[in-house]
C-alpha cells in the first residue's frame, strides 16, 4: 500500500472499519456528477436517486454532519441497497473508493447498533468452521425435503409447499439453485495433491462456494494445475474469506477470519495463493490489506500474501505458461465478467485467453459482459425484486449471443446466472471457465485413448 | 414543511410509491453537479409517469403557491435542479420511454426521462446519431439537456443541443398542455417555440416530450493531436484549421497546468513542458474527403511547430483521447471543491483567453487550469480549492468574478453551455443590460407569474 493511501485506510490504530471519519476525505472527492448513475446496477433497476452512489455519499456526508442518523431506517436500507460491485468505482473520474465508503458506512452502523440477530447467528459459526462445515453438511442431507433436484442433478428447485411460503423472496418453484453437496471438495481430496515433476507448489484458497456449492469445479482447478504439473496444497483449516460477512459490518468477525486463514496458508510454505472466485481473490488482495492495516503483526502478513493471490487463470496465463490445450470442446461459449473479478482483482483478459485457447471452442462475447448480474452474495435474498431486475438484463444479453454454455469466475455470480438464465427460458449451461479447460484436457486423454 | 394533504393529494395522483418525503429522499435531490452552491432539501419528490400527470401537479401546485422543481438527471453545473424554495422536486427518471425513432423523416420521440446515449444507442441500428454530446451523454436526460441547452465537444461542425430540437409538448405554468414543432424541416407557424423553451432550464414550462432531429452517421473519421510549445502556436492552428476550410469535428485544447497534471495524474507521456495541446478529430461519409481534411489539419499543426501524433487504429484513437478525457478527473483529484466555469469567447480570442485565465490564476494565487473547446471558443477555466478554508473560496468568486469580465469584454458571454441558474444569475446585467433584465422578467412573468417554476433561477425572484 502506497503511504499515501494508507493515510486513508488507517489513523491512530484504526482503520476505516473502526472510524467512520477516515473516510471523510473519500468523500471529499465526489463531486457529485452524477457517472456512477450510468453504470450503477441498481440505479438501473430502481431509476430513484437514493439508489446510486453519489447520493449514498450524500447521504453519508449528511450522517458525518450530524443531520442524519446512521440507524435511521431509511439510511439502513440505503446502505443496504448497494451490491458492492464496485461498478461506480470504475465510472468514477475522481477516483472514489466507494467500497470504502460503504464498508465504513455499515461498520459503523453494526458499531452502533450491533448486528441484527439472525445475522449475528449465522457469522458466528463461521468463526468455528466446524460447527459451520456440521450446518452444511446437515443441509445438504435434508435438502431433499424443502427441494427437488433438475433432471440433470446439477440444480434444484423449491419443492411447492414451501415454494409458497417463500415465493416473496423468490424461493418459488422456478428458484434455481446449486444443490449443497454431502461431501464437500476438501472432504475430497487430500491436503496436498501431488503432481508428477512438479515444478512449483502452490496453496488453493476453496472459498466455501467452490467447497460446498461447487466442489466439481473446484476438483476441476486442482486438475488444471496438476495438468500443468504444478503440485497443490488445500488446507483443511481454512475457513470462509469473510467476504460475506464484511459487506454486513461485521469486521471484528472478518479479522478472526483472515487471521487464522493467514496462518493456515503461512503453514503451507507455499509461495503462490490461488483462488477460483473473485471475490475470495478480492479478499486476500484488498480487504485483508485494509482490516489488518493497523495490526502490527497480521498487517504485513496481509500485505505479504496479497502480493502472492493470483486468479487461477491470471496464474496460468501470467506466472506459468499454460499447457495447451488439445481436447476439443464443441462449444458455444459466452464469458461473464463478474464484478469482483473484474473491477477488485482487475482480471478479464485471462479467462478470454484460456477459453479461446480450447480447440473446438466457439467464443462469443455478450454486450456489456462487465454489467453486474445482481447476485451481491445475501443481496439476491435481501433484495430479490431488485437483484431479479438486474439478472434478467444479463439473462437477455446472454440469450441473445445463442452460446450454449455461459461461463464465469465466480460461483456467487454462477448461482444468479442459473437462476435467471433459467428464468428467461434459456437452457444454457452455467459453468466455471476452469472446468471448460479441465474438459478439453479429459478430451485430450480419452481421444488418445481412442486413437490407440 | 408542506401539508399531509397536499402530499396525500400528489400521492392520489401518481402513485404512493412515486411520492418520496423521507429524510434520505430529500437528501439525494438537494443538489446537483455544480459546485460550491448550498444544498436545500425539497418538501416532497414526485416522480410523474405521464404529462397528464404533470398538468394535475402543476394545477396542485399552483392552487397552493408550491414551487417546482423541475429535474432530469441533475447532472447541469449551474445549480438548475437545486430547490432553493424547496416545493416539489418533479424528477423525471420514470418518464424514460423512446416513443418513436422514424428513420424516413430522421427523427425520434422520447419522453424527457430518456438518458441521451440511451437514444443514441437505440438510433444506431439505423445508421443514425442524435450528435449534441455533453460530457454526460450516458447520465444526462434529454429533457434535462434540452432544458439547459447542453453543449458538448462536437458544437464547431454539429451544433448544440436547441439545433436538434424540433418539437415539443410542455405543461405550462397555467396546467395547460400545448404542443408545437414537430417532424417537419421546415415550420414556420407561430412564434419559434423551440428555441424559446429550449435552454429556458425550467423556468417558463415543464417539457414532457420532445421530437429530436437525427442524422446519419458521419461514416469515416482521423484523430490527430498537436503538442505546442507556445500559445500563439496553438491559437495560430486554430485559426489555421478554420482558414484551411475545415470544420473539425472535435478541436480541443488545453492549457500548461491542464497537460502537466494530466500527465502526473494517468502517465501517458505528456510532454510536461509544452504550453498547449490540441486535439483534432475530422469526420464525413467520404473516405477522400476525410482524408484530404486530415492532411491539411496535419500541415497547419507542423506548419505552426506543433508536434503531430496522429491515430491509425481505435486503439490509438483512444490513447489520443485519454488526454483530453483526464483533464476534469485529474484537474479534480488536485483538491476537494472543483469550480467548473465555461466562460465562452470569439474563436479568435482563444490564446488571449487562455493568457487570460493564467492570470488571473496567478493573480488570485489558485490553482487553475484551462481546457476546452477551442473550435467553438468555448473554454473551461477550472479551479481547484479546499472548500473548508474560507478565504480561498473568497478568492475563487473575485478569480471567477474576472473570468466572466474578461470573457465579454473579449465579445464573449458568461455560459457556453452549462446555462445561468443561480451560479451566473448575478452576471447577467452585463452582458444583458437593464433592458435585457426586464426582457427576460417579461417573459416569465408572461408565462410564470406566480413563480411557480424554478423559481430563483435565471430571473430573480421579486422582492416583496
Amino acid at each position: 500500500m502506497a503511504t499515501t493511501d494508507k493515510a486513508q485506510v488507517v489513523r491512530a490504530g484504526k482503520t476505516y472499519h473502526d472510524d467512520l471519519e477516515i473516510v471523510r476525505e473519500e468523500l471529499d472527492k465526489c463531486m457529485k456528477c452524477g457517472n456512477c448513475m450510468s453504470v450503477c446496477p441498481v440505479y438501473g433497476a430502481d431509476k430513484v436517486e437514493t439508489a446510486v452512489t453519489r447520493s449514498k455519499i450524500a447521504v453519508a456526508e449528511a450522517v458525518l454532519a450530524g443531520e442524519l442518523e446512521l440507524d435511521d431506517p431509511q439510511v439502513y436500507a440505503m446502505l443496504f441497497n448497494c451490491l458492492v460491485c464496485k461498478s461506480c468505482m470504475t465510472n468514477c473520474p475522481t477516483k472514489v473508493n466507494f467500497d470504502r465508503i460503504i464498508l465504513a458506512l455499515r461498520a459503523a452502523l453494526v458499531r452502533k447498533n450491533g448486528l441484527p440477530w439472525l445475522k449475528k447467528a449465522i457469522f458466528s459459526t463461521l468463526k468455528h468452521p466446524k460447527l459451520f462445515d456440521a450446518g452444511l453438511r446437515i443441509g445438504a442431507a435434508m435438502q431433499g425435503l424443502a427441494f427437488k433436484t433438475d433432471k440433470g442433478g446439477k440444480a434444484i428447485s423449491p419443492r411447492s409447499p414451501f415454494a409458497r411460503v417463500g415465493g416473496a423472496i423468490g424461493f418459488d418453484e422456478e428458484r434455481q439453485m446449486p444443490g449443497l453437496n454431502v461431501t464437500p471438495l476438501r472432504e475430497r481430496v487430500p491436503e496436498v495433491v501431488k503432481a508428477p515433476g512438479a515444478v512449483l507448489k502452490v496453496a488453493f484458497f476453496t472459498g466455501d462456494s467452490l467447497n460446498y456449492f461447487y466442489p466439481d469445479a473446484g476438483q476441476d482447478l486442482i486438475d488444471v494445475l496438476t495438468a500443468n504439473n504444478i503440485e497443490v496444497h488445500i488446507p483443511k483449516a481454512q475457513n470462509c474469506c469473510g467476504v460475506p460477512v464484511l459487506v454486513h459490518g461485521d469486521v471484528e468477525t472478518v479479522r478472526t477470519l483472515a487471521r487464522n486463514n493467514i496462518d493456515t496458508f503461512d503453514k503451507t510454505g507455499c509461495e503462490y495463493l490461488i483462488t477460483g472466485c473473485g471475490s475470495c481473490g478480492g479478499a486476500w488482495q484488498h480487504d485483508y490489506v485494509d482490516i489488518l492495516a493497523a495490526d502490527p503483526v497480521y498487517g504485513p502478513k496481509a500485505e505479504y500474501w496479497a502480493k502472492r493471490t493470483y486468479d487461477v487463470s491470471t496464474f496460468l496465463t501470467r506466472i506459468i505458461k499454460l499447457r495447451e490445450p488439445k481436447g476439443r470442446v464443441e462449444r458455444v461459449v459466452t464469458y461473464h465478467d463478474s464484478c469482483h473479478l473484474k473491477k477488485s482483482m482487475k482480471v478479464f483478459a485471462e479467462p478470454r485467453e484460456i477459453l479461446k485457447s480450447i480447440p473446438g471452442l466457439t467464443f462469443k462475447e455478450m454486450s456489456a459482459p462487465d454489467a453486474c448480474c445482481g447476485s451481491g452474495g445475501s443481496f439476491v435474498l435481501s433484495h430479490y425484486e431488485t437483484s431479479s431486475a438486474i439478472g434478467r438484463k444479463k439473462a437477455d444479453d446472454i440469450n441473445r449471443t445463442q452460446a450454449d454454455t455461459v461461463s464465469v469466475g465466480c460461483p456467487a455470480c454462477m448461482m444468479q446466472l442459473l437462476d435467471n438464465v433459467h428464468r428467461a427460458g434459456g437452457q444454457q449451461e452455467i459453468t466455471h471457465f476452469i472446468s471448460l479447460l479441465a474438459e478439453s484436457y479429459r478430451k485430450e486423454k480419452t481421444d488418445k485413448g481412442s486413437r490407440s | 414543511m408542506l401539508d399531509q394533504n397536499i402530499i396525500e393529494q400528489l400521492e392520489a395522483l401518481v402513485g404512493k410509491e412515486n411520492v418520496l418525503t423521507g429524510k434520505v429522499d430529500l437528501v439525494a435531490y438537494s443538489y446537483d453537479a455544480t459546485a460550491d452552491l448550498p444544498r436545500q432539501m425539497p418538501d416532497v419528490v414526485v416522480l410523474p409517469t405521464s404529462a397528464e400527470m404533470v398538468q394535475e401537479i402543476v394545477r396542485l401546485a399552483r392552487r397552493n403557491k408550491i414551487a417546482i422543481y423541475p429535474r432530469g438527471a441533475g447532472t447541469n453545473l449551474s445549480g438548475g435542479a437545486v430547490p432553493l424554495k424547496k416545493g416539489i422536486v418533479l424528477s423525471f427518471q420514470k418518464m424514460n420511454a423512446i416513443l418513436e425513432v422514424d428513420a424516413a423523416n430522421l427523427t425520434a420521440v422520447v419522453q424527457p426521462g430518456v438518458v441521451i446515449a440511451a437514444l443514441n444507442s437505440a438510433v444506431a441500428q439505423h445508421g443514425l446519431i442524435y450528435p449534441p454530446d455533453p460530457g454526460t451523454v450516458a447520465t444526462a436526460t434529454m429533457g434535462g439537456s434540452a432544458a439547459e441547452n447542453s453543449g458538448g465537444l462536437r458544437g464547431l461542425k454539429y451544433g448544440v443541443t436547441k439545433n436538434y430540437i424540433m418539437g415539443m409538448e410542455v405543461v405550462l405554468a397555467s396546467g395547460e398542455k400545448v404542443r408545437f414543432g414537430g417532424k417537419t424541416v421546415k415550420n414556420v407557424t407561430a412564434y419559434d417555440f423551440s428555441n424559446l423553451f429550449v435552454g429556458s432550464e425550467g423556468t417558463l414550462g415543464i417539457i414532457t416530450e420532445l421530437t429530436a432531429k437525427l442524422i446519419p452517421a458521419p461514416k469515416y473519421r482521423r484523430t490527430m493531436m498537436g503538442v505546442f510549445k507556445s500559445l500563439a502556436d496553438a491559437g495560430n492552428a486554430v485559426a489555421g484549421i478554420i482558414a484551411a476550410q475545415v470544420i473539425p469535428a472535435t478541436l480541443e485544447i488545453m492549457d500548461r497546468m491542464t497537460i502537466r497534471t494530466v500527465e502526473d495524474f494517468a502517465h501517458i507521456g505528456l510532454p510536461v513542458d509544452a504550453e498547449s495541446l490540441l486535439l483534432i478529430e475530422v469526420d464525413g461519409m467520404s473516405e477522400d474527403v476525410v482524408r484530404a481534411e486530415a492532411e491539411a489539419v496535419m500541415q497547419v499543426v507542423t506548419g505552426n511547430n506543433g508536434d503531430l501524433k496522429t491515430a491509425e487504429t481505435d486503439q490509438e484513437r483512444d490513447q489520443l483521447w485519454t488526454a483530453r478525457r483526464n483533464a476534469l478527473p485529474a484537474l479534480a483529484s488536485l483538491n476537494n471543491m472543483v469550480v467548473l466555469e465555461d466562460a465562452t469567447v470569439p474563436r479568435s480570442r482563444i490564446t488571449d483567453m487562455l493568457i487570460a485565465c493564467q492570470d488571473i490564476g496567478k493573480k488570485y494565487n489558485l490553482t487553475l487550469g484551462t481546457f476546452g473547446h477551442a473550435g467553438d471558443g468555448n473554454l473551461h477555466p477550472t479551479i481547484l480549492c479546499d472548500k473548508r478554508n474560507q478565504e480561498e473560496v473568497a478568492r475563487v468568486h473575485k478569480a471567477v468574478d474576472e473570468i466572466f469580465e474578461v470573457a465579454l469584454r473579449f465579445g464573449g458571454t458568461l455560459s457556453g453551455e452549462h446555462g445561468i441558474g443561480v451560479a451566473k444569475m448575478k452576471y447577467l446585467g452585463d452582458e444583458l443590460g437593464q433592458s435585457g433584465l426586464n426582457l427576460m422578467r417579461n417573459i416569465k412573468e408572461a408565462l410564470d407569474p406566480e413563480y411557480i417554476l424554478n423559481p430563483g433561477k435565471m430571473v430573480p425572484l421579486r422582492e416583496n
